[in-house]
């Protein structure tokens, strides 16, 4: 496959990008119960991926597993030509995937902008030493991580926001530091698991924007998503689970009319299909 | 700046205008506050002076519980790890100065410190390296039996000379370069008792002043540091680590690792307070290091407000001070303790001195422009 400069990726984004992260025949079991059952996808460089299906469809366990949550009962990870093992959780995330959390977890009795700052602590080294004598490494890399942090709340449309307590902004404010904190790690791959949930639709419509921009500056998002309509359109393509299984995988139109994601996904209610056609 | 709300700004001025005051001014108010303290059992003033025992010795008493609180507060207050068994390492700092200065060697006392906090911190690496990795209640009551399994070796172990304990510790080497007189007060007056002076730095039996002044310079440099750590990256890992462990970790943060460091830090600054205590009293025994002590220090950093290091030491004040203050009451003062603790459990649970976050987040913005101004520009 041809390797892509940054300049095309984002044109060449859906078919024909490398694939920056594969999940080889996934399973997950918790005890009796198997949460994933031989999962296989590619997050390819460049593009948004969406990742959907019904309630307790194994998601955010996928998510899990590939951000190093859960280990694998069998089957292997590989990001960036390298399987994740063992790796600690924190290596995971120097390797280059961030993400943010369903239910938001943000650090509460940090400010907005100290929160940023964690992230893009990631790749810093300064430690007691340069800390406490104040060296050069650690003025660097304080004025590197303040800069980065401003960016990025600016980015967010938090920049006026930066001294509160984290618990303190809004919900929707919440949702973005999140956001802006996981980006501070200056990942490759940034998962975002169900960041529009609570959003209203203005809301959303920015949420979808900023997804963009977060692609366009060079990043490979994956999305975790239950309102269609964001997923059909912000997404390059689409993996649809169900039971823990992958029942489909392509681009959105495709996704839209696969009749195995109707039945499965949309549900065989007459009343609710008709109510989601809405929504598409 | 100051004229936006009307209420929460009058207070917030304050702190702004201090935070613009030019770097001379801060170094000057703070040289003054350092001298204040320093003095002040030599003013010995009426109000605040004890009565019924000897103000030098409270001091050394209530700076001691101090340094411990700054200790306990890097792990409970920033890094949000609940030890109870602190004394611990206190008693292993203790015990460290007695066994090579007095049981089992008589090395110089310089040497006895640094080797106290030596083994303390070791202590404290060797506690944590695999109980970090429980949780909650679970460090709780594991670090509430390391601190009883302390006391419980030194009263049957023979090395450890059981029971009896250990006596004649060496005290810090003597300067004695000049003395200073006390003031004494009636009412409103004072006088220079030139009977009752303190000789600086005369370490001996009676005189508690120069053990208080030992211990202060010990506060200071645990108080620069603790400022400097916790405005880096270290601090922000260990708060953030603190809010939420596996959010900390997925952001990139070794979470463990800078739980031991902090649980280091904490083995580190209890150990040097022990070779002090050790040291100013001359003889330890089990007994001196049961489990109340670890209430005791705990109790002074949640009183004080944990994560706020201005707390922790209004809280050893509290903890330390009061109950010599109004010895009076000597018979209830256990009981007026502790209806004190449950009125401020009750009306300010988050402690006398909260950690103030707001304001250190403009310290930020302000750390920032000073970066800017001066790499950057000259870069530039």
């Amino acid at each position: 496959m041809p390797e892509l400069t940054k300049d095309d990726r984002s044109a060449q984004a859906g078919p024909g990008g490398r694939p920056l992260l594969s999940m080889e025949s996934v399973t997950l079991r918790f005890g009796g119960v198997v949460a994933l059952d031989e999962v296989s996808f590619d997050i390819r460089e460049g593009e948004i991926l969406g990742l959907i299906g019904p309630n307790g469809a194994g998601k955010t366990t996928a998510f899990n597993a590939l951000t190093g949550v859960y280990q694998p009962t069998s089957g292997r990870v590989v990001f960036d030509g390298q399987p994740l093992g063992r790796r600690k959780r924190y290596q995971i995330n120097r390797l280059g995937i961030a993400r943010t959390f369903q239910n938001i977890r943000l650090f509460g009795n940090m400010t907005a902008r100290e929160n940023v700052l964690v992230g893009a602590d990631s790749h810093h080294r300064s430690g007691v030493l340069n800390s406490l004598f104040r060296l050069p490494m650690h003025r660097r890399e304080t004025r590197e991580g303040l800069r980065l942090a401003d960016e990025l709340l600016d980015m967010m449309d938090l920049a006026h926001r930066g001294d509160d307590l984290a618990r303190n902004l809004s919900y929707g404010e919440q949702r973005r530091l999140e956001i802006a904190r996981a980006l501070a790690t200056r990942p490759k791959l940034l998962c975002l698991d169900e960041p529009a949930a609570g959003f209203n639709p203005v809301e959303k419509q920015r949420l979808m924007d900023l997804i963009r921009r977060v692609r366009d500056l060079g990043n490979t998002v994956l999305l975790i998503e239950h309102d269609m309509r964001l997923v059909m359109g912000v997404t390059d393509r689409i993996v649809v689970l169900e039971f823990g299984k992958k029942i489909a995988e392509g681009a959105p139109e495709q996704i839209r009319n696969d009749p195995a994601v109707i039945a499965a996904y949309l549900g065989v209610d007459d009343d609710q299909l008709s109510e989601e056609d809405e929504h598409l | 700046m100051s004229t936006t709300a009307p209420r929460p700004a009058e207070r917030r001025s304050l702190g702004d205008r201090w935070h613009e005051a030019p770097r001379v001014l801060k170094v000057l108010v703070w040289a003054l506050v350092a001298l204040f303290f320093f003095a002040l059992p030599l003013i010995n003033p009426p109000l605040l002076s004890t009565p019924d025992s000897d103000f030098g010795s409270v001091l050394f008493t209530v700076a001691g519980y101090g340094l411990v609180a700054l200790g306990l507060n890097i792990v409970l207050g920033y890094a949000g790890l609940l030890d109870l068994g602190y004394v611990g390492f206190y008693a292993v700092g203790a015990y460290t100065v007695g066994v090579f200065g007095s049981l089992h060697g008589d090395l110089p006392w310089p040497i006895l410190v640094i080797l106290a906090v030596t083994v303390s911190t070791a202590s404290g690496l060797l506690l944590g390296a695999p109980t970090l990795r429980v949780r909650g209640d679970y460090l709780a009551i594991v670090t509430l039996g390391f601190g009883e399994i302390i006391r419980l070796v030194a009263l049957n172990s023979e090395f450890l000379n059981q029971a009896r304990g250990i006596q004649d510790i060496p005290r810090p080497p003597s300067l004695e370069l000049f003395e200073l007189p006390t003031l004494s007060w009636d009412g409103a007056v004072a006088t220079v008792d030139l009977n009752d002076t303190s000789v600086f730095a005369k370490f001996g039996l009676l005189d508690g002043v120069p053990y208080y002044w030992l211990a202060l310079v010990f506060i200071i440099l645990i108080l620069v540091g603790d400022t400097l750590l916790q405005n880096s990256r270290v601090g922000r890992a260990w708060e953030a680590t603190r809010e939420d462990e596996e959010a900390a970790e997925l952001n990139g943060v070794p979470t463990f690792r800078y739980k031991l460091l902090a649980f280091a830090m904490g083995a580190f600054i209890g150990g040097l307070s022990g070779a002090l205590f050790a040291s100013r009293q001359g003889s330890i025994n089990p007994e001196t290091f049961i489990i109340n002590l670890s209430m005791l220090f705990l109790a002074a950093v949640v009183v004080g407000g944990q994560g706020n290091r201005w707390g922790a030491l209004a809280g050893a004040v509290v903890v330390g001070y009061l109950p010599e203050r109004f010895r009076e009451v000597a018979d209830f003062r256990v009981l007026v303790f502790g209806l004190l603790l449950l009125l401020l459990a009750n009306f300010r649970p988050q402690g006398l001195l909260p950690p103030r976050r707001a304001r250190r987040a403009r310290k930020a913005t302000q750390q920032l422009q000073h970066l800017e101004g001066t790499e950057g520009g000259a870069r530039a």
